[in-house]
């Protein structure tokens, strides 16, 4: 323990580099931390400006802007995009920023590979979109990649995609073993387990999902790869492959991704919780609890995915109970929050506006999730808006509102600078009011019939799909306002004070603000 | 401003749709047409029921929340931060709510999962984009394209009722019968969905999926692919006429007699006029996906026709390509999909259209010669 | 730091691990459909022999052939429906015709649904279990045998076989190469 902190006596009693060599060289988990949070917000303009196209298109029947092939293209990489590039570095990036805050420790535990880790993000992405300039254009055949649609029939260019998720998972590898080996190993003497913030707490363990999934993803584009080039046959029927075999493979994989998108966000929506209606969170124990249990259902749920390939009837039944399952630990969440705030004192800043919609709004999404999870009602909801209904509500107002509340929550403290109140309360009406005018419909024309991924539909859903698409303009152009409101903290505003939120617990609000560029490198005693 | 009148016109309609439920059908699943569709419909209604009841009482709760203990002066929040017994109690809760879903879930799955022997057998090929209906005891077989035009795609004509959801040649199944469906796919993984029948099923290349359907009532179904499949993914809807057992016999005689009918017009002496026009009909539905109205093609994975020098002076071998598609590329085999007089009209068509006339040979391709082609391989 | 050491390589062997197990899936993927008929995987040539007091029962069978993608070969069987007995021994001919001016070699795929009827479905004999070489314009009958299990469930009253013919002389061509 102390010698990660000798580590580091070279550069203890200076601040950061000047100029790019700071960002670049960089060690320090608050500048990496910034890192990461900046270029995920560059994905999430750039994924959202292909939910634009998307949305353009679909604005009325008839092809709009986009031909049929160009339309396959936006999906996948609005997928990828926010999936690998806006939610799950904005995670990372609030983890690097605050972890070693909450737990009490100077930094990372391996700060150089924390370079390494962001810094490879980029040059993935950069691979990624640079197959939209190749021939036969970027990839085509959505975030899922089914062989042998991504193999046989893939443009060439799917050698590219393979490499940058190759890129994108040993970033997120790397990442993780970095947050565990910190909270293992460097939390403050007193600190224990059960002592520990959620927000780390859900890390730890979407961090443990991580290491377990992310190498099975390497190993489907891997066996893919072998397909393409090397004559294999893993995913090929004529060489006694079986294309099912990669969605098993893939959704292994699939699943718990979908809770790493999802639990940080949980962390940081009881902290918010907690803090404005100025009483301890309601059931710390079982939330932890359940947040595990999620944590391994998530194991055993995967062909959920599946219902339509042609699965044995036992393992139709299997896959829907367990699915159903996960309903018990997330409806235990959702109770602890309203538990915390009976008999609290709440006000209403904008986090707590972000949050109380998470909470309303991912129940909707996770509601929508319990019906999807009952097999032979699956059979009409399989593939059709209302997926898309179903996982926009858990990871737009899910995953994204939680993110945003976190951003508002520790601005002040990354900037040193309040944040303008009244332009924050307007993003989140704004945000609220268009995400559900967005994606509320989906519930409906995916139910009336319409399948997910094509580029024209029939005419019964053209109003739905007008009311859509203008909602999704809207909040498309009111996340410019939350660019806005960051630019403006950083560079102005009210001086925010150590403890910033009146009541707020924790060891990452008895640092100055803004957080010096070095915390805790005498570890605090913790009670 | 018509356009602004037209958002006007969605968001009213749509506010209006809400409340009221004006038009159920548009806003929620079909219950469809035969017992197994009625019943998923029910257990969907149900489930539905329990989720809105579960949303309310939580969305409604949190209101109490928000309204009730919002921050005033002076006061003192409290401090419990568990109830153990509260905690047990709604965990148990959570847990009966979903056993009330899961056991009628369960005897729906069983039913749907129903092995019994069919009346009739069809065999169900998706290929990248079009449907493929084989009947096995009858023998007939035939291709099932999207025939809405490119026009209206294109925003160019006023678009019809069906748009999207209309097919040259729908599958035809009597009333009444167990009909089996054996699915299977050319090329990558589609699906197979008519929400009527509630049948979903995924058609993946080397295996055969089983799903099976009963119609009471006759009618037009519409369903579409519902699994990603590439370019024309969107525009490979499934059409299913329900006929009356009678009708259906009559149908099959006369698929058999057409059948007869089409070998006979191959020894007819066709003039250019008439494959001409013949062929642009089946450019328009089998080829202007990939080769465009104006035959330009888009290189380089859809070669141009126009200006090509295989269209322009090679006869044989491009007979020879609409007979065996191409290896390794994206044209496949149409012997089994057209017939010998629709192959020539189009090859015919091709040779003539977009000023290819002028800078080729210009030779026609009659029907027999397609025959012959066919008979040299045998 | 030795802690943290001892958590790094403990975490470094669990990514291998699941890179591992990644591949694993796959033939753990092979013997789970082989147990449970999922995809309606049969496996190799099998000799079954049962008791003499089987009851046996009436079953239909219908043979499905499709050719995959651009494969020109012309593919049938004999008939496409079969009143069969389970217990009994049959013999199905097909016929494969090379019509292109190629050699050309392939490879049937064969597929038993419903799925929990495959393991019932015992064939002795099969085209299926190698490779077919045709000589340009060359035809070739071959058989296959099967037995239906008589442990055949009751509610499977019908089973389908269906082949599939994919053309694999491109990849066959690649082999020898590298050979």
């Amino acid at each position: 323990m102390s010698a990660v902190i000798d580590s580091h006596s070279d550069d203890h009693h200076h601040g950061p580099a000047k100029g790019i060599t700071r960002w670049l060289y960089t060690t320090n988990h608050k500048d990496i931390g910034t890192l990461y949070l900046w270029f995920s917000f560059l994905m999430l303009f750039l994924g959202g400006a292909m939910a634009m196209v998307i949305r353009a298109e679909l604005f009325e029947p008839g092809s709009q802007i986009v031909s049929p092939e160009f339309y396959n293209q936006m999906l996948t990489n609005h997928g990828l995009i926010m999936v690998f590039g806006a939610v799950m570095p904005a995670f990372v990036g609030l983890a690097n920023w605050i972890i070693p805050m909450q737990i009490g420790a100077p930094d990372m535990a391996l700060p150089r590979m924390n370079n390494l880790s962001f810094w490879i993000l980029p040059v993935a992405f950069g691979i990624l979109i640079s197959t939209f300039f190749m021939e036969g254009g970027g990839p085509n055949f959505g975030w899922t990649f089914y062989a042998p649609l991504s193999t046989t029939y893939a443009p060439p260019t799917v050698t590219f995609f393979i490499f940058a998720v190759h890129i994108m998972g040993a970033s997120s590898i790397m990442g993780s073993i970095n947050i565990i080996t910190t909270i293992l190993n460097m939390r403050a003497p007193g600190m224990t387990f059960m002592k520990m913030p959620l927000f780390t707490w859900t890390w730890l363990i979407t961090a443990y999902l991580l290491i377990a999934v992310m190498p099975v993803l390497a190993g489907a584009v891997t066996m893919m790869l072998m397909d393409i080039h090397f004559g294999t046959s893993f995913f090929n029927a004529a060489g006694g492959g079986d294309p099912v075999l990669f969605q098993h493979v893939f959704w292994f994989f699939g699943h718990p991704e979908v809770y790493i998108m999802i639990l940080p966000a949980f962390g940081i929506v009881s902290h918010i919780i907690e803090t404005f209606s100025r009483k301890p969170i309601f059931g710390y124990t079982s939330m932890v609890y359940a947040i595990a249990s999620i944590a391994i259902l998530s194991f055993i749920v995967w062909a959920h995915h599946m219902f339509t390939v042609g699965m044995p009837i036992a393992g139709e039944l299997f896959f829907m109970y367990t699915t159903m399952l996960i309903a018990i630990p997330t409806g235990v969440k959702v109770f602890n929050w309203l538990s915390t705030m009976f008999k609290g004192s709440i006000s209403f800043e904008t986090p707590m506006l972000f949050s109380i919609a998470f909470v309303a709004l991912f129940t909707i999404g996770g509601l929508s999730g319990l019906m999807l999870a009952i097999a032979p009602a699956d059979f009409q909801y399989h593939d059709t808006y209302f997926v898309v209904a179903h996982f926009h509500y858990v990871l737009v107002p899910g995953a994204i509102f939680g993110i945003i509340a976190g951003v508002y929550y520790w601005l002040p403290k990354w900037t040193g600078n309040m944040y303008d109140e009244v332009l924050g309360k307007t993003h989140f009406w704004m945000s609220f009011i268009s995400v559900n005018i967005t994606f509320f419909p989906m519930h409906f024309v995916g139910l009336a019939g319409m399948p997910r991924r094509i580029p024209d539909y029939a005419l019964q859903f053209a109003d739905f799909n007008m009311v859509i698409s203008i909602g999704a303009f809207i909040f498309g152009l009111t996340q410019l306002l939350f660019l806005f409101i960051i630019l403006k903290s950083i560079f102005a505003g009210k001086q925010a004070t150590s403890e910033v939120w009146e009541g707020a617990k924790g060891l990452e609000w008895t640092v100055a603000s803004p957080a010096p560029y070095h915390t805790f490198e005498t570890p605090p005693e913790v009670k | 401003m018509v356009l602004i009148k037209r958002i006007f016109a969605a968001l009213i309609t749509c506010c209006a749709s809400l409340p009221l439920f004006a038009g159920w059908g548009d806003v929620n699943m079909t219950p469809g047409v035969n017992a197994l569709s009625r019943e998923i419909f029910d257990l969907h209604m149900t489930i539905f029921w329990i989720c809105v009841v579960i949303g309310a009482l939580v969305l409604g709760f949190m209101v109490y929340l928000i309204v009730a203990f919002r921050k005033k002066e002076g006061d003192k929040p409290a401090q419990f931060d568990d109830h153990p017994v509260l905690e047990m109690t709604w965990t148990v809760l959570f847990a009966v709510i979903l056993a009330v879903m899961a056991i009628p879930a369960t005897f729906t799955m069983i039913r749907a999962y129903d092995d019994a022997e069919g009346d009739i057998n069809i065999l169900i090929t998706g290929h990248q984009w079009k449907w493929q209906y084989e009947y096995l005891e009858d023998e007939v077989s035939f291709f099932s394209n999207l025939s809405t035009d490119l026009d209206q795609r294109n925003n160019i004509a006023p678009k019809s009722d069906n748009y999207l959801l209309e097919v040259d040649e729908p599958l035809v199944i009597p009333t009444n019968k167990r009909i089996r469906f054996l699915i299977t796919a050319n090329d990558v993984i589609h699906s197979w969905w008519v929400p009527d029948f509630a049948v979903k099923q995924d058609a993946i290349p080397g295996f055969i999926n089983t799903a099976w359907t009963q119609v009471d009532e006759e009618g037009i179904f519409r369903g579409q692919c519902t699994e990603l499949c590439g370019q024309y993914h969107g525009y490979m809807p499934v059409v299913v006429k329900a006929v009356s057992p009678e009708d259906y016999e009559l149908w099959v005689n006369e698929k058999k007699e057409a059948k007869i009918q089409q070998a006979l017009l191959t020894e007819k002496l066709w003039s250019t006029e008439e494959l001409y026009e013949i062929g642009e009909g089946v450019y328009q539905t089998n080829c202007v996906a990939c080769h465009q109205v104006n035959g330009e093609g888009l290189p380089p994975v859809f070669p141009a026709l126009a200006g090509s020098d295989l269209v322009l002076n090679d006869k044989a071998k491009q007979i020879e390509i609409l007979m065996e598609g191409v290896q390794g590329a994206a044209m496949q085999s149409y012997a089994e999909q057209l017939s010998e007089v629709d192959i020539a009209a189009v090859i015919t068509y091709t040779r003539k259209a977009w000023g290819n006339d002028a800078s080729g040979d210009g030779e026609i391709v009659i029907p027999k010669e397609i025959l012959d082609y066919k008979n040299n391989k045998l | 730091m030795k802690a943290a050491t001892k958590t790094n390589l403990k975490l470094v062997s669990l990514v291998l691990g699941m890179f591992c197990f990644g591949f694993a899936l796959v033939p753990i993927y092979d013997v789970f459909c082989e147990i449970t008929g999922l995809n309606g995987k049969v496996s190799g040539p099998t000799i079954t022999e049962y008791d003499d007091n089987f009851n046996s029962r009436e079953i239909k069978i219908l043979f499905v052939t499709k050719n995959n993608e651009n494969m020109a070969w012309n593919f049938t069987s004999e008939k496409r429906i079969l009143d069969a007995e389970t217990g009994t021994a049959y013999t199905v001919d097909y016929t494969f015709e090379n019509p292109t001016d190629y050699p050309m070699v392939a490879q049937a795929i064969p597929s038993v649904s419903p799925g929990k009827g495959a393991q019932y479905f015992h064939k002795t004999e099969c085209f299926c279990f190698e490779e077919q070489l045709l000589q340009p314009g060359e035809k070739l009958t071959m058989p296959v045998r099967f037995i239906i299990d008589p442990d055949l469930p009751d509610d499977v009253p019908v089973l389908t076989l269906g082949y599939t013919l994919f053309d694999i002389s491109e990849s066959h061509i690649k082999l020898q190469a590298s050979n």
